[in-house]
């Protein structure tokens, strides 16, 4: 069995990053640009690391499927981003920013990796403003904070209610000063379709022009993957529609190990499914559970009207509504993590508590906010995702309460990788959203744009070194060597075999059956019922897909069918790996609620006795039951507790 | 050189002759309400602009910044055509704050040229240039006019309802292109902001619409006379 | 709840650069109201691929707005008729029941047609790598709060940097010309101190790349305002023409 190294450095927690840093290899200048990088995805992490690793002498090539860089899904991200700077002296620091992190991870993530997390995540800050990103400001000209889920400190900086574009503007235009200079070669609308090894090492992908539809083969010294998550296996989710996990799938399946598939977040804070046509769910951002109050009506027969539409939510007095969040959760109230909320809204609804015609939705009510600040305080702060909630509903949040359901968003689980983001397969390292590392079971708010610039600006650029300094003497690869050419086949025999089925489904309707199984079975609440259900579904579904699909046009062409096939594929292997993995993890903890175990109060129940460890799950082949690795977490300086957001 | 080779550099250039043709038209504009009060005092103010070296030089500067503006206008359309690509839209839709003005700068120039040259048949060449070609008296209608009786000119140009109609044609044509022109003149130099842009827009609105009323009010008030 | 709507669509069809295209008919049959837009052409599509035909493609991704990616010509306007909105954010409940609805692809000679309703938005990268950003590397910036902006400049640059890049204003522009873009991001930068000691060798490069690339003269029409789904103020515009004036008369 193989063995798990994760290269975790020695000493004290607050030591480790500094002293890796101190110790590691270096290249030199001269030798930087012999080297050359393929950075797959512009994401914050992607575009980052590519910035930084050109700003730094590198060769970086740079593919994303969209027509720009700037395009990144990073861009939705609305609330803002995590920093210890303790600019509003209410007691945060470095310490207090990894531990709620880790206990907002539910005790499932690497503690080292958590520390140095929080440890550069002032320098963010400090990089995003010298580029020029325009975060709110307080009358004095100092940065503004906001509070967030999971914490009980105000340390998230925002820009309005576009963070994410915000900061992946300033790592794309950080990008698009190296594209002048020369260092980073940009490659838009390109898919990446597998990876090349030689020697056991990643040495460059096959890619595909989406313009042209032809295959081109690239090589370079190492391959970095930074192409966000899985979320859209479920076909309905907060992503964007081209998100997918192809180039993970493909890592996992040259001997990268996917590990906690089965952490996947839900967001309690989105706007509800109104039909079947629907094809992706917008997510309100989880800042507005600073001033809007979750409810549902106390008495089952107001929710029985409400869904009937002969009551309106307006009518029922304050002593009717069921304030659950702040009932069960008295310390943090509105402002539990996403995992806890979302389970909340869950058993409320299938309590029928729910408030719109499917009973799958909550009062999420500003009401309350109207009358202790006014409305133009309240407009200043979230106008704009009022404005965006009304186009989308036709209902106008000022005078009705919003109504959200929680909705696939991140996915925690990732390729597996080391202290130095490289994953079990050298020189393929993962970045951002596409790793597992930071995030154990569930992520805080506010800590993904932390993430995905932390690894691309301040991390990746510094661990790629140890990696490259000793392939100075590996000269560039032709690209044209037997590995190439048959990675490149293999890759057209799958495209041409998919064009071949000319089955009668097409590709939507199959990933839509597909995200029905997932949500259902490998959803919010799981059983070992349910999932070995699933289990059995997917493998029909694989069946199907490969049998009857229908994808038309040509293979030298612009073809979105055939772009959206290779991805169902993929989600469909994802799927089970997911499946898998829940089926395994015989506990309920983060994103992860197995209903089997949870206590007497529906809280999720951990078992730190027989699964404080990371799944690490190794490819075996097509339709083969992977194998399990176990990356055993070692907390040497946290203590390990019950989640408790109640007192 | 920027202001040939660079887009906003060209439109710098329209900018400034336009704004300085706004202000011969401010002049222009209230040299010919004098006529209203005194043919004599305009007859003087014809023949201090005759054929002398100042202002035949001022009238050089004039053509040539009429021509600078005119030619800079066909460049630029002919650029911006050239940029909008070959295939147009069917369905061309249209926003409610953007002017028609602003849409059809062109066309309105282009009859304010034709309108210029019927002036300067009119008058340029009956005055001026009369003078320049030593020539002491021209006919006009049937009548002799010598080159700086200006007042007696205009009696009777505007008697004729065609020449009337034709001018105030001219002038509304003049009223719409300045409408656009006035601010977007200042906005293309930069002298614009969050407050000043509805200000230039009423300025130029008001200031357009006072020195149009201007030239229309010696038109029509000859016209009636000649009743 | 929204009314089911019946109506035919009439579609840009175009099967490469240098291809002929021409306007393709479709009827559909009662769509929700609540269907966005973009949901309503996957319904077509769906509808294509069982009957064996191509789809037709558009750009798409996020569907929430901000991405910029979705970029169709709807009805003579950019992003549809109703202001503000991207295409993604268009509902059907904003049309009438029995109307023929036009998309186009974005028509511009930046942005060449690829295929269908898809252009080649390329050029606005180029704008941004000939010089829209601040000079600074990774690592070791002072404190962010050693530099105090006020709160009014802070919320200025933020109103320019909302562009999400998508093109409308060229789209929506007689003359072609891509300034609200390079001036949003010139503004931007040019407000905040960290930006402004190369304002003036940014404004210069980016609108020079504007130049060299094909886009036409601005003539202050208002368009690109007037159907920019972000509502990005011409008042970048006079901004860019000071930051470029100054600029070159110091030259």
């Amino acid at each position: 069995m193989a063995t798990i190294e994760s290269k975790i450095p020695e000493g004290q927690l607050a030591e480790k990053w500094t002293n890796y840093k101190a110790h590691q290899k270096l290249v030199n200048p001269a030798n930087k640009r012999r080297l050359d990088v393929i950075i797959v995805g512009t994401g914050l992490a992607g575009a980052s690391a590519a910035a930084s690793l050109g700003e730094m002498g590198f060769q970086v090539l740079n593919f994303c499927i969209q027509d720009s860089p700037r395009r990144a899904h990073s861009i939705a991200a609305q609330g803002g981003i995590n920093a210890a700077k303790n600019y509003q002296n209410d007691g945060d620091s470095v310490y207090r920013l990894f531990y709620d992190t880790i206990k907002g991870g539910d005790y499932r993530s690497r503690e080292s990796n958590v520390y140095r997390l929080a440890e550069v995540s002032n320098a963010i800050i400090d990089q995003c403003v010298a580029q020029g990103v325009p975060f709110a400001r307080d009358y004095g000209g100092t940065l503004d904070n906001r509070s967030f889920g999971g914490a009980q400190v105000s340390r998230t900086f925002y820009a309005k209610g576009q963070t994410g574009q915000q900061l992946l503007l300033g790592a794309y235009s950080a990008l698009s000063r190296q594209v002048q200079k020369g260092t980073v070669k940009l490659f838009t609308r390109y898919e990446m379709m597998d990876v090349v090894m030689i020697d056991g090492r990643a040495r460059g992908i096959i890619a595909r022009n989406l313009i042209t539809g032809e295959l081109e083969r690239f090589s370079a010294h190492a391959v970095v993957i930074g192409t966000g998550g899985y979320g859209n296996a479920y076909f309905l989710s907060t992503n964007a529609m081209s998100c997918n996990c192809s180039a993970l799938i493909q890592c996992y399946k040259k001997g990268a190990y996917f590990a906690n598939p089965a952490f996947v977040q839900i967001h309690p804070t989105c706007i509800p499914v109104h039909g079947d046509k629907q094809s992706k769910l917008t997510l309100m951002s989880e800042s507005l559970r600073n001033d809007g109050r979750i409810w549902v009506p106390k008495k089952l027969e107001d929710a029985k009207a409400i869904q009937a539409g002969t009551k309106r939510p307006t009518e029922i007095p304050d002593e009717d509504r069921d304030f659950y969040l702040e009932r069960r959760y008295p310390a943090f109230g509105n402002l539990v993590p996403r995992d806890v909320a979302s389970r909340a809204a869950k058993e409320r609804c299938d309590a029928g508590y729910g408030v719109n015609p499917t009973g799958l939705a909550v009062f999420l009510d500003f009401k309350y906010a109207f009358d202790r600040l006014g409305k133009d305080v309240v407009a200043a702060r979230y106008g704009n995702l009022f404005d965006m909630y009304k186009e989308i509903t036709d209902e106008d949040p000022y005078t009705t309460p919003m109504m959200i359901f929680p909705a696939i968003h991140y996915t925690m689980g990732g390729i597996w990788v080391d202290y130095e983001l490289m994953t079990s397969v050298k020189g393929l390292f993962a970045i951002g959203e596409a790793n597992y590392s930071d995030h154990g079971a569930n992520r805080l708010g506010a800590s993904a744009l932390m993430q995905g610039l932390a690894d691309g600006y301040f991390v990746l650029p510094y661990t790629i070194q140890n990696y490259l300094s000793d392939q100075i003497s590996v000269p560039r690869f032709a690209n044209d060597s037997k590995e190439f050419l048959a990675a490149e086949k293999a890759v057209s025999d799958k495209i041409n075999k998919l064009m071949s089925i000319k089955g009668k489904r097409s590709v939507d309707s199959i990933h839509k059956e597909l995200g029905h199984i997932l949500w259902d079975c490998v959803g919010m609440g799981r059983t070992k019922e349910g999932l070995e259900k699933a289990i059995k579904e997917l493998a029909a579904i694989r069946k199907e897909f490969w049998s009857n699909v229908r994808v038309p046009g040509q293979v030298k062409d612009m073809n979105t069918e055939l772009e959206k096939a290779l991805r169902v594929a993929d989600f469909i292997d994802m799927g089970e790996l997911i499946a898998y993995d829940a089926l395994n993890r015989e506990e309920s903890c983060g994103g992860h609620f197995r209903e089997e175990h949870q206590t007497p109060e529906g809280e999720a129940k951990r078992d730190d006795e027989n699964f404080f460890y990371v799944s690490c799950w190794n490819y075996k082949g097509e339709g083969v039951k992977p194998e399990l690795l176990k990356e055993e977490l070692k907390y040497e300086f946290t203590k390990v507790q019950t989640r408790n957001y109640k007192a | 050189m920027w202001l040939s080779n660079s887009s906003i550099g060209r439109k710098v250039v329209m900018s400034v002759t336009g704004l300085a043709l706004v202000l011969f038209l401010t002049f222009h504009m209230s040299m010919n309400l004098v006529a209203l009060f005194s043919a004599d005092a305009y007859d003087m103010i014809c023949e201090f602009l005759g054929a002398n070296w100042y202002a035949l030089v001022a009238t050089v500067g004039l053509a040539a910044l009429t021509v600078i503006h005119i030619v800079y206008a066909i460049w630029l359309t002919l650029l911006n055509r050239k940029a909008r690509g070959t295939e147009r839209y069917a369905v061309q839709g249209k926003a409610e704050e953007v002017s028609w003005a602003s849409q059809n700068m062109l066309v309105l120039g282009s009859i304010v040229v034709l309108g210029i040259a019927l002036h300067l048949f009119n008058f340029w060449y009956n005055m001026q240039y009369a003078e320049i070609a030593e020539l002491t008296n021209v006919t006009v209608a049937g009548t002799a006019v010598g080159p700086t009786e200006g007042a007696k000119l205009i009696e009777l140009t505007f008697a004729s309802p065609v020449y009337t109609v034709l001018y105030l044609v001219w002038l509304t044509a003049l009223w719409f292109h300045l409408t656009h022109g006035f601010w977007s003149a200042l906005h293309t130099l930069g002298w614009n902001n969050k407050l000043w842009l509805k200000r230039w827009q009423v300025v130029g609105n008001a200031y357009t619409t006072l020195v149009i009323l201007g030239f229309a009010v010696v038109v029509i008030v000859f016209f009636l006379k000649s009743l | 709840m929204d009314k089911n709507i019946s109506f035919t669509l009439k579609i840009w069809r175009q099967k490469s650069p240098k291809a002929k295209g021409a306007f393709a008919i479709y009827e559909m049959k009662d769509i929700p109201g609540d269907t966005s837009f973009l949901e309503m052409l996957d319904i077509l599509n769906e509808d294509l691929v069982n009957k064996g035909e191509e789809p037709v493609v558009f750009d798409h991704d996020c569907r929430e707005g901000i991405c910029g990616m979705c970029s169709l010509y709807i009805n003579g306007h950019p992003h549809g008729p109703e202001g503000a909105v991207t295409t993604c954010q268009l509902f059907m409940r904003k049309f009438k029941d029995g109307e023929t609805i036009t998309v186009e692809p974005w028509r511009s000679a930046g942005f060449p047609v690829i295929k269908d309703l898809i252009v080649d938005r390329t050029s606005y990268d180029k704008i941004i790598q000939a010089g829209g950003y601040v000079s600074v590397n990774t690592g070791a910036p002072e404190d962010a709060n050693t530099c105090r902006i006020s709160k009014e400049v802070a919320d200025e640059a933020m109103d320019s940097a909302s562009c999400i890049g998508c093109g409308a204003c060229v789209a929506a522009c007689k003359n072609g010309s891509a300034m609200l873009f390079v001036s949003a991001k010139v503004s931007q930068l040019a407000v905040l101190p960290q930006g402004k000691v190369e304002a003036a060798r940014r404004a210069k490069a980016m609108l020079s790349k504007m130049d060299e690339l094909g886009f036409g003269n601005c003539t202050n029409t208002r368009a690109c305002e007037a159907e920019c789904p972000k509502s990005i103020s011409i008042i970048n515009i006079a901004r860019l023409n000071r930051e470029y004036i100054k600029a070159k008369l110091k030259d």
